[in-house]
């Protein structure tokens, strides 16, 4: 789960980490009384949006009046913004962030992900900041400096040091980026989170100052951060993936027309890729899970179906702790409930395999079943194509 | 002969008086697998489906002699059960829970890490569908009739996609000797390379499937020791093709953020190692059919 700049902050505060003054605004109004309320002669706008890469887009403007502010803010407020990173849709800006500027004497870069080959946590800085890490990993990989954490033992003075050192830095400014790595050491460690990125960290008047923060999070833990969960932002979420997940589905949008309802992770991305192989395009991933009942498989057709590009339906289940017969009787409950005005491939396999085929039969002889993955996966492409033709 | 489990192995179930520990401890014991009791702590002195329970794995450990645990516990509690199954001295443990913090597993790696190798408990999972020897005994939720017993080793992350392998290898008559679940979850027990170096080691087993996934180094790094170590063929599977960047895709693990871990990349390096490639997810069992007649397979 990400979560916005401000709220890193906030975050980081609370582990003393150093940052410019700053303060929330949802209108041009508020926005311009911040930097009033923040005082000197210039600041930044900052749209706040989960994405990197910001400042390129134009999400990032610096003003040095406050009706230099408000304006900025009018322009940003309610727009979609574009990055690299968002997707050809862009994101909503729905609040800024209003910042006193420093000056900037050097900018570095400081990152804490989950190192899946170590199975620890990796520290990454350069002194190459301001720029992406792949870039900095590609263009200065010489500047990069790392350290590897058993979070059973904790970050260690010496690690945060030597990175300290590492990036070039001397005097009192060793102590105070030390203070800092360690700080941001525990607030990925104590709120679980998977990504803590400060890009630029910057030195600046003898300090060491945090100028932007992305941080994300391990949804596996949020039962036990209750304070990280109420940091998600809806409005930052493709809407069909937010309508899934409310109802407990594993969901992603995709661009395609062919609906997908399948369960298991692998299974479902295994029928991604055939759909693909057959010359189609998947609407969308989607796990129904384990012992879905007919109730689950009908909520499944309501998530796909959010989606109006969608022009089949391709349910494909491999029953191990699910049953066919309970899927098949969804089936059956989404097309007289829902409503599914379109073709719908159904391949059962499994558990109770028999008794869903029958159910289908017998309720829903419109549904086109098929007894392989391939023969699901030529069966929606071919209905696809037939719906284009006609269509057309 | 098999790996990791045979029909003698004695087997307890953590989590066993729940409501999936005791569907699953049914299954279990209708296939065959010689399960001996169960833990559930505070219920210990109880028995059930006519088996005994005990507060603590040592107990259980104690009083019936298992050596093999699967985890059914929910999540807040998982990696605890995990690293009390490694403390009582259980040989081999395999956790069927979804949805374990990344640190808790993290943790539970470096408590295994206590015990020298040769006495280190193994463990795959977590987030997986356990392991099955065809014929003499499962730990997991697999259905257990889609598999026969044979000669080619299975190993994959996804439960589903394993049955999906494991029914088009049945249809043309090939079994299995033992299919391993991973796991979907970042970090994990035994690796992709772990459950090879077994595979390679057991003279019941000719050939190895392994069915991966996007994220995480594990195939490159198994598919690198296979080209220097394994005589066995291996064959791969690589899930996510039509994965997007940075979304995950189920598993917890199932997202592409740093390079050499889509699917793209995987099948790349799994090619260039040396291997056999299952060009797609309909092809396990002509190719595995291939390979085993020795037929050359175009990858």
């Amino acid at each position: 789960m990400d979560i916005h700049e401000y709220q890193a902050k906030e975050l980081l505060a609370t582990h003393g980490i150093r940052m410019p003054r700053g303060g929330l605004a949802y209108s041009p109004e508020q926005a311009a009384y911040r930097a009033t309320e923040i005082g000197g002669e210039a600041w930044v706008v900052k749209a706040q949006i989960h994405s990197g890469a910001r400042g390129k887009a134009g999400g990032i403007i610096l003003c040095k009046s406050d009706n230099e502010v408000a304006s900025a803010a009018e322009r940003l407020l309610g727009q979609k913004l574009v990055t690299h990173q968002t997707g050809p849709g862009g994101k909503l800006i729905n609040r800024l962030y209003i910042e006193e500027t420093v000056p900037i004497e050097r900018e570095l870069y400081l990152g804490f992900v989950l190192d899946r080959k170590e199975e620890r946590i990796m520290i990454v800085a350069s002194s190459s900041g301001g720029m992406e890490i792949e870039q900095i990993a590609e263009q200065e990989p010489d500047s990069l400096v790392r350290a590897s954490v058993d979070p059973g033992l904790g970050m260690q003075q010496f690690q945060a040091r030597e990175i300290a050192f590492g990036l070039g830095l001397d005097g009192a400014l060793i102590g105070k980026a030390v203070d800092t790595i360690l700080g941001c050491y525990r607030v990925f460690r104590d709120f679980d989170a998977s990504m803590l990125e400060i890009n630029p960290l910057v030195v600046s008047k003898g300090e060491v100052i945090a100028l932007d923060c992305k941080m994300s999070f391990d949804e596996n833990a949020l039962f036990r951060r209750p304070e990280i969960s109420e940091l998600r932002d809806k409005s930052q979420e493709d809407p069909r993936e937010t309508f899934a997940s409310d109802r407990g589905l594993s969901y992603v949008g995709l661009d395609g027309e062919i609906g997908c309802i399948i369960n298991g992770a692998g299974l479902a991305m295994a029928t991604l890729d055939m759909i693909k192989l057959e010359g189609g395009e998947p609407a969308n991933f989607l796990d129904i899970g384990g012992g879905a009942s007919p109730e689950r498989v009908a909520k499944s057709f309501r998530a796909v179906l959010q989606d109006k590009n969608v022009k089949v339906i391709l349910v494909n289940i491999f029953a191990g702790i699910n049953r066919c017969d309970w899927v098949a009787e969804g089936v059956v409950k989404a097309i007289e409930e829902v409503g599914v005005n379109m073709p719908l491939i159904v391949r059962l396999s499994g558990t109770k395999v028999d008794e869903g085929k029958a159910i289908l039969r017998e309720k829903a002889p419109s549904v086109i079943t098929a007894d392989t993955l391939k023969d699901a996966a030529v069966a929606a492409v071919a209905a696809l194509k037939s719906a284009q033709r006609s269509a057309a | 002969m098999s790996i990791l489990l045979n029909k003698n192995t004695p087997v307890i179930v953590q989590g066993f008086t729940g409501r999936i520990g005791s569907f699953h401890a049914e299954e279990m014991k209708a296939y065959g697998t010689n399960v001996v009791g169960g833990v559930t702590p505070g219920k210990g002195g109880s028995t059930h489906l006519g088996l005994p329970v005990f507060n603590t794995v040592k107990g259980a450990v104690a009083e019936t002699g298992a050596e093999a645990s699967i985890v059914f516990v929910p999540p807040p509690f998982a990696a605890d059960s995990i690293m009390e199954a490694a403390d009582a001295g259980i040989k081999y443990c395999v956790c069927i829970t979804d949805g374990i913090p990344s640190q808790d597993m993290m943790r539970v790696k470096r408590y295994m890490r206590r015990y020298k190798k040769e006495d280190r408990m193994i463990l795959t999972g977590p987030n997986c569908a356990g392991t099955i020897t065809p014929g003499e005994a499962m730990m997991g939720i697999m259905p257990g009739s889609i598999y026969i017993p044979g000669r080619v080793g299975v190993v994959g992350r996804s439960g589903t996609l394993g049955y999906e392998a494991a029914s088009q290898m049945k249809a043309r008559g090939i079994g299995v000797s033992t299919s391993v679940g991973i796991g979907g979850d970042p970090i994990n027990g035994f690796s992709f390379k772990d459950v090879l170096e077994l595979f390679e080691q057991d003279p019941d087993t000719d050939a190895v499937v392994m069915i991966g996934e996007i994220g995480g180094p594990q195939e490159a790094e198994a598919a690198e020791w296979a080209r220097a170590h394994m005589k066995k063929p291996l064959l791969a599977y690589v899930a996510g093709l039509s994965a997007p960047k940075g979304k995950r895709m189920g598993h917890a693990g199932a997202i592409v953020s740093a390079f050499g871990e889509s699917a793209q990349e995987k099948v790349e390096i799994i090619r260039e190692a040396g291997h056999t490639i299952i060009p797609h997810p309909a092809a396990f069992g002509e190719t595995v059919e291939s390979v085993l007649s020795g037929k050359k397979v175009a990858a």
